[in-house]
C-alpha cells in the first residue's frame, strides 16, 4: 500500500462532511508535500509553467544546500579549533556522546561535519516543530493552508542563528517571526517584513547577551571568538586580517552565525536561484552597487577615529552576513518591492544602509538584517512612486 | 554646518518622533491609510513645525527663560514655568493664520492642506518640538533645523506607514485585528526597523 494510497483512503475524513473536516489543512499539508497537486487551472486562462508557490519555495530550500553543509562543517571546524586552542579534551555536555567517538581533531572533516550537525539539527529541529506548531494552528483555525513558505524562513531562520543558542530563545523568535510578522497578516504572501528576519531582530532585541558580542559565535563555552566584523570596528581591516586572510573569509572559515559565513555558498545558492529566476538579478545587482558606491564613498572621505571607515568594498562583501542576506533575504519576493525599477532602488537602498549601518553606528557591528528590514518599510512606497512615475510617463505620451 | 547637518540627520532618523517617541500617535494611526493623503499631512506638519518651533524658541529665550528679561532692565525673574502655556497658545495662533493666510493668497495649497491644519493644532508631536527644543536649549539656528528635520522624520515616517498600509489591503487579517489593531502591530515592527539608528553618535 503506498502512501498515496493511504492519503486518498483517508482524504473523505477531512473533506467537507468528514468527521476532521476542521483538520484539513494538516491533511492538505502532507498531501501537497508529497505529491504534487492535482488541481489545474479553470475557466479561460492558463498558466504557460508548471512554476506554483510549492516549486519557488522549494527551489529556495535546494538553493540553501551549500551554506547548509557550511554550516555543519564550519560550526563543527571552529569549535574544534577553539577546543584545540583552549587545549580541552572533551565537552561537557550530551554531544560528547557522538563526538568523544570521532575525536575533536579540527583538521578531520568527519569530526568537523558531526560536530556541527549536532549543534544545527537541535536549533532546527526546534524551529520546525515550535513554528509548525503556530503554522498548523493558524491554518486551522483560519482554513487556510500550510504551504511549504514555512519551510523556507524556519531554514534561512536556523541559519542565521548563533550556534549555541538556548534552544527557548529560539521557539521565542520564531513565534514572533511567524506570528507576529506573518501569520497576523494572513499567511505567507500576505506579510511586509522578512518573517525570518522579524524573528532573529526580536531575539537580536530582547536578548542581545546570546546573539551579539564575540562570546556566541563559537560553540565552545568560555571561549571568545568575535566575528570579522567586530574585529574591524575596533581595529579595522589589519585586525581582521591579523586573524583571518581574505580567501579564508570567502570560503567562509570564521566565527559567525552558523550558515551565513561561506561568501562563496551564497554565491553557488545565488546562481541557482537565478538560473530557475526565483531571486530577482535587479535586486542583488542593486545591493552590491549600492554596497560598492557607499563604501567607496566613505573610503574617500575617511575618517580619523573609525577605522570601519577605511574598510574597502571586497572586505565588506566577505565579512558578515553580507551575501547570505543579499542572495537569501533581500531577493524574498513577498518583502521586497514588485516593479522592475523600484528592486533597483529597493536594492541600492539595503547596499547603503548596511554600509551605514555597518560604519557609521557603532552601536551594531553587522548591519545587514536591520538593512534589510529598514528598506521592507520602504518597498511598498518605492513602488508607489515607481507607478505613479509610469502613470505620468503615460499620460505625457499619450497626450 | 557639520553641526546643523548631524541634528538634521538626528531628528530624522535617530530620534524620529513618531518611530522612535511615538507621538503625533493618533493621527499617525488616523491619517496613514492613503499615501497621498499621508503624504499631505505630512508636509503640512513640517511646515507648521518648521514655523512654531523657531517661534517659541524666539519667546522662551527673550521672555521666559530664567534671568531672559534681562534686556528690559528685569532681572531675577524665571518665567519658564508658562513655557507650556505659551507654547500651545503660540502653536494655536500660527496654525490659525496660516490657514487664514493660506485660504486668502493660496487657494490651491489651502485646499489641500487646510483640513489637516485643524488636526495639526492637537498634534502632539508638534508641542513636542517645542518642548525638546525647550529642553536641549537650541539656539534660534538649531531651532529651525531642528523644526525642518523632527517634521520631515514625522511625515517620512506617516508616508512609510501609509505605504505598508496601503500593500496590507490585500492581506488577509484576522477580523479582530483589522483597523487599528493591525496598525498598531504594523507601527510596532516599523519602529523595530528604525532601530537600525539607535546608537549613531553625531
Amino acid at each position: 500500500m503506498s502512501a498515496r494510497d493511504i492519503l486518498d483512503s483517508i482524504e473523505p475524513h477531512f473533506t467537507k462532511g468528514g468527521k476532521f473536516e476542521k483538520y484539513y489543512g494538516l491533511y492538505e499539508m502532507v498531501d501537497t508535500f508529497i505529491y504534487t497537486p492535482s488541481d489545474v487551472t479553470r475557466g479561460k486562462t492558463h498558466v504557460r509553467d508548471g512554476n506554483d508557490l510549492k516549486r519557488t519555495m522549494t527551489f529556495v530550500v535546494i538553493a540553501t544546500a551549500f551554506c547548509i553543509l557550511m554550516a555543519f562543517y564550519n560550526t563543527g571546524y571552529q569549535a574544534n579549533l577553539a577546543m584545540q586552542t583552549l587545549g580541552v579534551e572533551t565537552i561537557n555536555n550530551w554531544r560528547s556522546i557522538f563526538m568523544d567517538l570521532l575525536g575533536y581533531n579540527p583538521y578531520n572533516p568527519i569530526s568537523c561535519l558531526v560536530h556541527g550537525m549536532l549543534y544545527f539539527f537541535p536549533v532546527y529541529i526546534t524551529t520546525l516543530a515550535v513554528g509548525g506548531v503556530w503554522e498548523v494552528l493558524f491554518a486551522t483555525v483560519r482554513k487556510h493552508e500550510v504551504n511549504e513558505g514555512f519551510l523556507v524562513s524556519s531554514m534561512l531562520y536556523t541559519l542565521i542563528l548563533p550556534p549555541d543558542i538556548p534552544l527557548w530563545q529560539v521557539a521565542l523568535g520564531i513565534s514572533f517571526g511567524i506570528v507576529l510578522g506573518k501569520e497576523v497578516f494572513g499567511g505567507t504572501g500576505k506579510n511586509f517584513l522578512n518573517p525570518a528576519l522579524t524573528g532573529r531582530a526580536f531575539l537580536f532585541f530582547a536578548y542581545p547577551a546570546s546573539i551579539s558580542g564575540d562570546a556566541v559565535w563559537v560553540a565552545v563555552d568560555g571561549y571568545s571568538g568575535a566575528t570579522a566584523l567586530s574585529l574591524a570596528s575596533a581595529g579595522g581591516v589589519e585586525a581582521i586580517q591579523a586573524s583571518f586572510s581574505w580567501f579564508q573569509a570567502f570560503l567562509g572559515f570564521i566565527p559567525g552565525s552558523m550558515g551565513e559565513t561561506s561568501t562563496l555558498a551564497c554565491m553557488l545558492g545565488a546562481a541557482f536561484l537565478l538560473y530557475t529566476r526565483v531571486a530577482s538579478y535587479r535586486i542583488i545587482a542593486g545591493v552590491l552597487i549600492g554596497m560598492i558606491v557607499m563604501s567607496t564613498l566613505l573610503n574617500i572621505v575617511g575618517s580619523t577615529s573609525n577605522p570601519m571607515f577605511a574598510m574597502p568594498w571586497y572586505w565588506h562583501m566577505v565579512v558578515g552576513g553580507f551575501a547570505f542576506g543579499t542572495v537569501f533575504m533581500a531577493t524574498d519576493p513577498v518583502s521586497a518591492a514588485v516593479t522592475d525599477t523600484g528592486r533597483w532602488i529597493y536594492g541600492c537602498m539595503i547596499g547603503v544602509m548596511i554600509i551605514i549601518i555597518r560604519v557609521i553606528n557603532p552601536a551594531f557591528p553587522e548591519g545587514v538584517m536591520l538593512a534589510i528590514l529598514f528598506s521592507n518599510m520602504f518597498a511598498p512606497l518605492i513602488d508607489y512612486f515607481v507607478v505613479q512615475a509610469n502613470i505620468r510617463r503615460r499620460i505625457k505620451r499619450h497626450a | 554646518m557639520e553641526a546643523y547637518i548631524s541634528l538634521f540627520v538626528k531628528a530624522v532618523f535617530i530620534e524620529n518622533l513618531a518611530l522612535s517617541f511615538f507621538l503625533g500617535m493618533c493621527t499617525f494611526l488616523a491619517v496613514s491609510k492613503k499615501i497621498s493623503t499621508a503624504m499631505g499631512l505630512g508636509i503640512a506638519v513640517m511646515v507648521v513645525q518648521t514655523l512654531t518651533v523657531p517661534a517659541n524658541q524666539f519667546i522662551y529665550q527673550t521672555l521666559l527663560k530664567e534671568d531672559a528679561l534681562a534686556w528690559i532692565g528685569i532681572t531675577g525673574v524665571d518665567l519658564s514655568f508658562l513655557s507650556l502655556l505659551s507654547c500651545i497658545g503660540m502653536i494655536a495662533a500660527i496654525v490659525q493664520i496660516l490657514e487664514m493666510i493660506l485660504d486668502k493668497f493660496f487657494p490651491a495649497l489651502y485646499q489641500a492642506l487646510g483640513i489637516f491644519l485643524p488636526l495639526i493644532t492637537v498634534n502632539c508631536a508638534i508641542l513636542a518640538g517645542s518642548l525638546f527644543m525647550i529642553e536641549r536649549d537650541y539656539n534660534f539656528g538649531e531651532s529651525v533645523v531642528y523644526g525642518i528635520g523632527s517634521g520631515f522624520g514625522w511625515a517620512l515616517a506617516i508616508t512609510v506607514m501609509a505605504g505598508v498600509r496601503e500593500k496590507l489591503k490585500y492581506s488577509d487579517i484576522p477580523a479582530a485585528l483589522q483597523g487599528l489593531g493591525i496598525t498598531f502591530i504594523t507601527a510596532g515592527l516599523m519602529s523595530l526597523g528604525f532601530m537600525a539608528f539607535s546608537g549613531i553618535q553625531l
